[in-house]
């Protein structure tokens, strides 16, 4: 599988993952049984990788990217984060951790709406305890990147969904993260919208960003570098962005290709 | 999170539903102005039984005596031979004998009041000087005339204000003279200082049942040297009499001090029942942060996602329960501050807020906010940051 991997991504690294999936179960007991989430999962993305997580709702994929982001520990199984095991973390290491090493991009925004978009932007940087003049400024940077620096004083429902959706990129970007986490960035915005995200991110991903992109839409999956296509918890695909391969790799009776 | 940033978004809630921060508010408004009107009235309550205190002269003390008989008694001459041999703890002593409710009638006037028989020495231990004529003379209380000083009151009613000096009055049948008139002291009313009839004791004893005087007025040396004359005339008195139970000694000094601790307890009593309501003040918003919290946990995860720790929410929502019971606080402060000095008004007392009742109610508003904020900036900093995303 890891031949899968493009040779560029592969050319950038030195051997140590990104991210290492070391045989990850995730176990929910619901009354007697047992639910796996994630039924035995190992895969590792290196730097400057764009890799596209595809799946139908129940597959594992959100539980997948919730361990990856660091808001979830598996039940077992190691998870290494550039080399360091992050799979046992307590509460706070983690939320450093996140801080650091991972900017989210969520389907619905994810902004406070109470306070404006630069407020909004600065807020993974007033966690990490930057001093509020520094803050002010690579706030205005990242909203620089996605164009939006004429809106830093505005609120964030003044604002239409797609530029909403830069200003949480502007936000994942702010802390400068080695991986950009992005849960379904299109799931809320119309098609061309969507696609304008799309460009975006993979403009991000030719400046070196190591992306992470969590789908259902084999679509938009097919736009990213790698595809990983996970399915009741297990991993069925691993490979090349080729939407005639990994969309036909599917349950009977399932509805959800969309190509 | 830095603190200023804290307390800007915790001011920007409180401004964001004004009708809902107000109703948290108001059980601290409430109680700290409840806080601060009591301490201000019981103030202005004691400065004023204070200033009445000290009006009969904080270096004056009571002496009451019973008749034993014999020659285990203690009588005016007694009384003044004491008082000539301690000059360092006695300046003066003046005899009072009262007749409580006499008839005190003119040819067209009539009223009731009490009469003090004393003698010379009063005006100098109680009393702020005379408006017309003259006090009481030794010769007066010696031959037992039939002359008295009136208060501004008794003047006004029975002949008008400024009508009094050389006219004559019969007190319980008795004729007196008027040789003159105190300085006006409060209103000229009733019941105030101004209604007072001041005639010589001997004369005052003759009018009297009992032949024995039973009450002496004693002004100490100084005012520091109150508790020293207190005990001189206590040993005084054991030595002659013996049984204590046949007198008292009592310096206004001493009575002051025992009002005093009264009021204290009062005012300690009706301060915690209004920090009841500061108590329910802190419920209040102990429960509405609970609401706060349940509404913002989506608000709560995405700042867990970029990396908030758990201290840091915590201290969000405990700055947040601060900052609301601070403002209420101090809007408390300014209501209880203003109706304060309406009550004060309305009763005639001088209610100044004082800063202390202000520093102390401010404090517990906003320890209150922390303490009663804790708990919910808990369950806030404890929720699981992917079900708190997930939250609709």
């Amino acid at each position: 599988m890891a031949a899968a991997r493009t040779r560029a991504a592969v050319a950038q690294n030195d051997g140590v993952p990104l991210i290492e999936f070391n045989d990850i179960y995730k176990i929910y007991v619901m009354g007697d049984s047992e639910v796996h989430a994630l039924d035995g999962i190992t895969m590792k993305i290196y730097k400057g990788e764009f890799v596209a997580i595809v799946g139908q709702s129940g597959s594992g994929k959100s539980t997948c990217m919730n361990i990856i982001g660091c808001l979830d520990v598996p039940t077992s199984g190691k998870y290494y984060l550039r080399g360091t095991d992050v799979s046992t973390m307590k509460d706070d290491e983690q939320a450093e951790i996140r801080n650091k090493e991972l900017g989210f991009i969520f389907q619905q925004y994810n902004l406070i709406p109470k306070i404006n978009v630069q407020q909004n932007v600065e807020l993974p940087l007033m966690y990490a305890g930057l001093s509020e003049k520094e803050q002010e400024k690579r706030a205005l940077e990242s909203l620089d990147r996605v164009g939006l620096r004429s809106k830093a004083k505005n609120m964030p429902q003044q604002l239409s969904g797609g530029q909403q959706q830069r200003v949480s990129i502007a936000r994942a970007l702010a802390g400068n993260p080695s991986i950009i986490l992005a849960d379904e960035p299109t799931g809320a915005l119309d098609s061309k919208t969507g696609r304008d995200v799309l460009e975006f991110l993979k403009k991000l991903h030719t400046e070196g960003n190591t992306i992470v992109l969590i789908t259902h839409d084999n679509t938009i999956a097919a736009q990213a570098e790698r595809v990983i296509r996970i399915q009741d918890g297990r991993i069925t695909y691993d490979g090349e962005p080729d939407i005639s391969k990994f969309a036909s790799v599917i349950h009977a009776g399932d509805g959800e290709v969309s190509a | 999170m830095t603190l200023k940033k804290s307390f800007a978004l915790a001011l920007k809630n409180l401004l964001f539903d004004k009708m809902r921060s107000l109703l948290t508010m108001l059980g601290i408004i409430i109680g700290v102005a409840a806080v601060i009107i009591l301490i201000s009235l019981m103030n202005g309550m004691m400065g004023l039984m204070n200033d009445e205190f000290s009006k009969l002269g904080t270096d004056s003390i009571n002496v009451t005596v019973t008749d034993r008989g014999g020659k285990r008694t203690v009588d005016e001459k007694d009384m003044y031979k004491f008082a000539e041999e301690n000059p360092d703890y006695i300046k003066a002593v003046s005899p009072n004998v009262t007749i409580p409710a006499a008839t005190v009638k003119t040819a067209d006037d009539d009223l009731t009041t009490s009469v003090n028989g004393v003698d010379e020495r009063y005006a100098d231990i109680r009393l702020n000087g005379l408006e017309q004529g003259r006090f009481l003379h030794y010769s007066d209380v010696e031959r037992k005339q039939k002359v008295c000083v009136i208060g501004t009151y008794i003047e006004k009613e029975l002949f008008g204000r400024g009508m009094g000096l050389g006219q004559t009055f019969k007190i319980n049948g008795k004729s007196f003279k008027v040789v003159g008139v105190l300085n006006e002291e409060e209103d000229s009313e009733s019941g105030s200082a101004d209604d007072a009839i001041y005639i010589p004791y001997t004369v005052a004893l003759t009018m009297s049942q009992n032949g024995f005087i039973s009450s002496y007025i004693v002004q100490a040396a100084n005012v520091e040297i109150v508790d020293g004359a207190v005990t001189k005339i206590k040993q005084y008195f054991d030595n002659k009499i013996g049984d204590s139970d046949y007198y008292s000694v009592l310096s206004v000094k001493q009575v002051m001090d025992m009002v005093n601790t009264m009021t204290g307890t009062m005012e300690t009593l009706l301060v915690c029942i209004a920090g009841i309501s500061l108590l329910v003040g802190g419920i209040g918003i102990m429960n509405i942060m609970l609401v706060s919290v349940t509404e913002r946990t989506r608000e709560i995860g995405i700042r867990k996602s970029l990396g908030a720790k758990n201290r840091d929410i915590k201290s969000q929502f405990v700055i947040e329960a601060g900052t609301v019971s601070g403002v209420g606080g101090i809007i408390g402060i300014i209501v209880g501050s203003i109706l304060a000095v309406f009550f004060g008004s309305l009763l005639d007392l001088k209610t100044v807020p004082s800063f202390s009742a202000i520093a102390i109610a401010f404090g517990v508003s906003v320890a209150i906010g922390i303490l009663f904020g804790y708990l919910p900036a808990k369950n806030a900093a404890n929720l699981n940051p992917i079900d708190a995303l997930r939250h609709e």
